[in-house]
């Protein structure tokens, strides 16, 4: 696999596990779930919330070190990243496609009952 | 130097091999900013996700660049020719 931790110290990668772990849905996001300052963000933002799922949001705006860090440990050079279940779900594109397939739910649902 | 539609295009033409690729510019004044639509045998056996990370890191270089980038269509060949049929069957009003 392409992935690879070579940009980020060790002692990052434990923090950055504990943060994406840190909830069963967890967004990194330009600005937060109730004021997205991007348009991307914002979909995926209103996708989560027309799931009625719980979630949370982290702006990466303020916080250079992990929004640098997340590129990295995601292997995703964009914003927003989604995590369910302390693994890279995906950014805007793939969120939007897998909420038309039905994948989402899928996963949300998987992700819940776990 | 900045990114353009035709440079991306000729990073993606190089690295990816497509047999089908549209690259739409769509910035709109807040810097580069692209659609990009690819078909190629590279993604077979890919899911999506990885596909994406392979145009991710085809554009590394332009991504440090870029302001947006949106992958609306990564399809093998196959798939894309099932598509293009799909569509024919279906005749717009």
């Amino acid at each position: 696999s392409m992935r690879c931790y070579s940009a980020i110290t060790p002692e990052l990668k434990t923090t950055l596990d504990k943060v994406v772990s840190s909830h069963k849905v967890i967004l990194f996001m330009k600005g937060t779930k109730d004021f997205p300052q991007c348009g991307f963000s914002n979909t995926v933002v209103q996708i989560l919330k027309s799931l009625n799922v719980p979630f949370e949001t982290v702006n990466i705006l303020e916080n250079e070190a992990l929004r640098q860090g997340l590129k990295d440990y995601s292997n995703w050079p964009t914003f927003p990243q989604l995590y369910i279940d302390g693994e890279f779900y995906g950014g805007c594109d793939i969120t939007v496609d897998a909420y038309k397939s039905g994948q989402l739910q899928e996963a949300l649902e998987k992700a819940m009952c776990s | 130097m900045g990114v353009t539609k035709e440079s991306v295009e000729a990073t993606l033409k190089e690295k990816l091999n497509p047999t089908h690729l549209d690259v739409v510019d769509t910035s709109g004044g807040c810097g580069a900013s692209f659609v990009v639509e690819i078909v190629s045998d590279q993604f077979e056996g890919k899911r999506l996700l990885e596909r994406h990370r392979l145009v991710n890191a085809a554009l590394v270089e332009e991504m440090k660049e870029i302001h947006a980038l949106s992958i609306k269509t990564a399809l093998t060949p196959e798939q894309w020719n099932q598509r293009q049929e799909t569509n024919a069957a279906q005749p717009t009003a």
